[in-house]
């Protein structure tokens, strides 16, 4: 998914030099159309004032933005307080996404390794089996997962039946399910990327350190993680970047107590609130987030191929 | 080579392995299993029983599920054939294209859909058709389709185009061949793994798609995956269990089948 970063190649061929404007402008016209500007209308519409029953009136103002950040009573006229409402379920979807990226990248990072150091015949079929679960349909996971977890689901049978514990474990609705919920949905974004990376190492650094008298800890701490630390980044950038924003999983897992941007900015447009300028202002500080984000990812990744 | 002396290996590893595996499949592997439970309780195992699959296909909620089945199938089909079909000219233009003023933000334009968050494109779609006055239903689904689709079949289809050297489709132009024959006759076969790829990405991305649909669907028109949502947040049902295992055993066949053939292909 990290296709942004690879300038379309470095073999330069102009063999349909002549028709290149022809060719992309079925692209230009589609994406231009039904994805950049309805962004822009987006834009727009974050500054307008609201209607009531879900549309706007063309009105200039920050009244959106304002409410996101800032309580000023119930009239609109009391001294402006910080509003800790919005800013809380923002933070809880850092917290929850990079939660759900640490435990991606504690099980995805051996995996990875383990694949990468298996005989080239086999590595295939394993990025294979890694990669299954991720074609199949996200709402259907997500459903399975609060199938598996309920409180009277096959988990808790399970654990009473072999009595490691003797009354269910209630996980869904809280934190822990979502945290579960969205490592489950994007643990292969972390794989792939970090494998790749341990795929290109050259194993004879590890010799060395070895020679030179390292523990193995140590080479993996000091050699092999800086020399994947390109795959690392991708990898929790491609898995903290899709929670951040994710809709299933909380709505599903989480219950009404686990509020995530996702369901804020839903709620504005399906629920009840019926707040659209609200809802595009929510989503452009979402937007601004992810986009800070990914130029960060960029500028690592230069930086790393410009030190290669 | 022992455990304890190669520098590759490390304890614990092949367990997380494991575990990780373990976690990717319990909860597939669980619903596959309860979705051919007799019993109308979801707890309780009474024995094998395909009454969950006889329901979805006659029972009360058929009806809808049919509908949404084709809606779903058929938005899938021309978005992946369309995306794929302006992905492969794009990926022409800009690998084959020479270098010119427009192509980053080309390549930007095409890789937006994946940069902005799903929700964020939901929001501004659903903006979008509001404000132009579109009224919303299949054709709305299918236009958003369309376009998220596109860097999906894209990225395939250009790392592809980019490991095949442009000398083929020189020497057919020596031979008097013209550059649309050369891209026909030459570049497009040579090209056919990354396109297979890329439609079968954009298919199963498009089936797969829930928020987008769900902000610019119409009243009364439901894909699969809003139906399913629709029915879960009344309560998991058995019904639910066996149309998952469906849609699962799906996609399981036709990432097995694209395995196969790039596998064929790398070996030929």
């Amino acid at each position: 998914m990290a296709g942004g970063a690879a300038p379309g190649g470095s073999t330069a061929s102009d063999t349909y030099a002549r028709a290149r404007h022809w060719l992309l402008m079925p692209s230009w016209a589609v994406l231009g159309v039904f994805v950049l500007a309805p962004v822009c209308v987006m834009v727009i519409y974050s500054f307008l004032t609201k209607e009531f029953r879900g549309g706007v009136i063309w009105d200039p103002t920050l009244a959106a933005y304002d409410q996101f950040f800032f309580d000023r009573g119930l009239f609109g006229d009391s001294d402006p307080k910080l509003q800790w409402t919005y800013i809380t379920i923002f933070w809880r979807s850092i917290w929850q996404a990079g939660l759900a990226t640490i435990l991606s990248l504690l099980i995805g990072f051996p995996t990875a390794y383990y694949i990468a150091t298996r005989p080239a015949k086999t590595r295939a079929l394993w990025v294979f089996l890694i990669t299954i679960p991720y074609w199949v349909n996200l709402l259907i996971r997500t459903v399975s997962m609060k199938f598996l977890l309920r409180d009277e689901g096959p988990l808790n049978d399970f654990l009473l039946n072999i009595g490691l514990i003797t009354e269910p474990l209630q996980i869904i609705n809280t934190n822990l399910a979502v945290q579960l919920g969205l490592f489950y949905s994007y643990l292969p974004f972390m794989v792939l990327p970090i494998y790749a990376a341990v795929e290109r190492y050259n194993f004879s650094m590890s010799e060395a350190a070895a020679d030179l008298y390292a523990t193995k800890w140590t080479t993996l701490r000091r050699i092999v993680l800086p020399a994947v630390r390109p795959g690392v980044i991708a990898g929790c950038i491609l898995v903290f970047v899709p929670s951040l924003g994710a809709f299933l999983a909380p709505d599903l897992l989480g219950g009404a107590k686990n509020f995530m941007i996702g369901s804020l900015i839903e709620e504005q447009f399906k629920g009840n609130a019926g707040n659209w300028p609200f809802g595009a202002a929510a989503s452009m500080i979402l937007l601004s987030m992810v986009l800070i984000l990914l130029m960060i990812f960029a500028h690592q990744q230069r930086r790393a191929e410009a030190s290669a | 080579m022992s455990a304890k002396t190669d520098v590759r290996t490390y304890t614990g590893f092949r367990f997380m392995t494991i575990l990780c595996l373990v976690v990717l499949y319990a909860p597939l592997i669980v619903v596959t299993v309860y979705s051919f439970n007799a019993s109308r309780s979801l707890t309780v195992w009474e024995g094998l029983s395909l009454r969950w699959y006889a329901e979805v296909f006659v029972g009360p909620e058929s009806a809808k599920f049919k509908q949404a089945a084709l809606n779903s199938f058929s938005i899938a089909l021309i978005a992946a054939t369309l995306a794929t079909a302006i992905a492969t000219a794009a990926a022409t233009a800009i690998v084959r294209g020479g270098k010119f003023r427009l192509r980053t933000p080309s390549l930007g334009l095409i890789t937006l859909p994946i940069m902005v968050p799903e929700i964020v494109l939901a929001v501004a779609t659903l903006i979008f058709f509001n404000s132009v006055g579109f009224t919303r239903g299949y054709m709305t689904i299918l236009v958003a389709h369309i376009a998220f689709c596109i860097p999906f079949a894209y990225l395939p289809i250009q790392a592809r185009m980019q490991g095949i050297e442009d000398t083929y489709e020189h020497a057919a132009m020596d031979l008097y061949a013209t550059r649309a024959q050369a891209f026909r006759r030459i570049l497009l076969p040579l090209m056919m793994p990354g396109i297979i790829s890329g439609f079968l990405l954009a298919f199963i991305v498009s089936l797969d798609d829930f928020i987008i649909t769900n902000f610019v669907k119409g009243a009364g028109v439901e894909t699969l995956p809003t139906a399913i949502f629709g029915s879960v947040k009344q309560g998991l049902k058995p019904n639910i269990m066996a149309i998952s295992t469906m849609l699962l055993g799906f996609s399981i066949v036709m990432v097995t089948l694209s395995y196969f053939a790039s596998k064929r292909n790398n070996t030929q």
